[in-house]
């Protein structure tokens, strides 16, 4: 490391590749779930049950999937952008497979029922510390890169992903104070209506930081990096990670329309929500505008396809969330599939596309390559998962408005029109729609799978050396 | 009390965008801006597509 320095790519590597191994498990999960919907006999025993694969589907596809994508792009970006190698290299080892064993754990524990029922927290408390120390670990290896940097500026991707680091340790550290009882149970330090605002805070900002601020740092890297040119306006980069950073963190008590919290809470949250519209905006034509004067790049270069397009995805989800905050329209989509819908709409369309391309954009260079063994193989994934995702979301919110206005309608008499398993019954052909999206989007993963195995078999692992920096070349 | 840290919250706000679209700020920007492009990516390594033809 002293003389011949090069960039640690070894902590990279393993992060990209588990991203698609991941990816294809909590898609996978997800897949037999959404069957399960469609032929009830598939709950066939109770670890297999569908309330207890839920769980496991959102947090394989969030935190394995989108967690591995995150730590392999930020320990890149992180890198290159500040020209010096990790910081504590031991250390990033460890949040590799830290976060690995945190994932096995989770893939015992829930199925099994060990669960705190609380969304996207569900871990118990062991795990819950685990946690706490692998994502410690992963925010002194990332500070400590830049603290050594050998730039003056620290590029805004580097803001992005150190803004996801600190808010993601203050959310779960604060909600998941508990007291536990046994090894495999605790009780939440909080009670009643604040227990369930903290949690929303929690779950609202896991998706604001999480699945947001994490890869929009993503984005400013990868997109100007494929596309060959510099971002559309670095000054509104700097202002939309600023609005993003005052704004996020009231929006929470949108997920507690019409309960026991406050009416004045539920408006903040609504409101803050509105304006998030915003900054999502601002950064989603930023992405895109990256591409101006070199559109033609999208047709040849499937890579940009599925960035671009994520970046789509990105503002339809951040126009219609500010949307369903609105009290009178989460009247009509609360508890429904639309729900369902516009989370993966965001989650598949924004976070899953974005983290395929910039892995497209990895895998290769962790080889010595210049690119993916099959850049064909790149463009049929990319048109098989924008299908899945489009038959994903359309079914979804079709099935969800209908169910809305079933549960609504009532008789002249005051009585209600419909039972609820009547609402369950006219579900039934969307859930097999969605079923089939799922089914697309997960069969791209296996292409993706494929066409990595083929780029990596027979290559050698490769660091590039460290580079002082240079005039851009572009 | 809390009205106040809102209104300041806000005003440090209008703070940044005014300073984020200052003239001052233009230059640093810009060379923030193309620091993705400050060094190559690509590999070095001699002619890896020969590698992966004899593997």
């Amino acid at each position: 490391m002293q003389s011949q320095a090069t960039y640690n790519y070894k902590v990279v590597r393993q992060f990209a590749i588990m991203t698609v191994v991941w990816g294809i498990v909590g898609m996978l999960v997800g897949v037999i779930v959404a069957a399960q919907l469609v032929w009830p006999e598939l709950n066939f025993a109770e670890w297999f049950h569908f309330g207890r694969l839920r769980p496991l589907h959102t947090n394989a596809v969030i935190f394995a999937f989108g967690g591995c994508a995150l730590f392999a792009t930020s320990y890149y970006v992180v890198q290159r952008t500040n020209h010096v190698p990790l910081f504590a290299p031991k250390l990033a080892s460890f949040t590799f497979w830290g976060w690995q064993l945190i994932i096995v754990l989770a893939a015992i524990t829930l199925p099994l029922g060990i669960t705190t029922s609380k969304e996207y927290a569900e871990l118990e408390w062991p795990i819950d510390i685990l946690i706490a120390v692998v994502w410690v670990s992963y925010a002194i290896v990332f500070f400590g890169t830049i603290a050594k940097r050998k730039t003056s500026h620290i590029y805004v991707a580097n803001w992005f992903y150190g803004a996801f680091i600190l808010a993601v340790a203050l959310l779960h550290i604060v909600n998941s104070a508990a007291i536990p009882v046994s090894l495999t149970k605790s009780y939440s330090a909080y009670a009643g209506v604040q227990d369930a605002m903290i949690q929303w805070w929690y779950g609202h900002n896991a998706v604001g930081f999480f699945l947001t601020a994490g890869f929009l740092g993503m984005m400013y890297y990868f997109v100007p990096k494929q596309a060959d040119r510099p971002v559309y306006s670095y000054r509104l980069s700097v202002v939309h990670f600023w609005a993003l950073i005052f704004t996020y963190m009231w929006a929470g008590p949108h997920h507690l329309h019409y309960t026991a919290l406050p009416d004045w809470t539920q408006s903040v949250g609504m409101i803050f929500s509105l304006i998030l519209l915003a900054p999502s905006w601002g950064g989603m034509i930023n992405g895109i505008m990256t591409l101006s004067g070199a559109w033609h790049k999208l047709r040849t270069d499937p890579i940009l396809k599925f960035l671009i397009t994520s970046l789509s995805f990105y503002g339809m989800s951040t126009f219609e969330g500010p949307m369903m905050s609105v009290k009178t329209v989460n009247a009509l989509s609360h508890y429904t599939d639309w729900t369902v819908g516009h989370v993966h709409s965001g989650a598949l369309g924004w976070v899953a596309m974005v983290s395929i391309g910039a892995i497209y954009y990895l895998l290769p260079r962790m080889y010595g390559k210049t690119e993916m063994y099959s850049t064909k193989l790149i463009t049929t994934h990319f048109w098989i998962a924008t299908i899945g995702v489009v038959l994903y979301i359309a079914s979804m919110w079709i099935a969800g408005v209908m169910q809305g206005l079933m549960w609504r309608a009532t008789n002249p008499d005051g009585t209600l029109t419909y039972s609820f398993v009547e609402s369950v019954k006219a579900s039934y052909p969307f859930w097999s729609i969605r079923l089939l999206g799922g089914v697309l989007f997960l069969g791209g993963m296996f292409l993706m799978f494929y066409n990595m195995v083929k780029t990596i078999a027979g290559q050698k692992a490769y660091s590039a050396p460290v580079v002082a920096p240079q005039a851009a070349h572009a | 009390m809390r009205s106040i840290l809102t209104v300041l919250g806000f005003v440090c706000f209008l703070g940044i965008c005014l300073w984020a679209y200052s003239k001052s700020a233009k230059q640093g920007f810009d060379e923030a801006a193309q620091l993705p492009f400050t060094d190559d990516d690509l590999p070095v390594r001699k002619d890896p597509d020969q590698q992966r033809k004899e593997g």
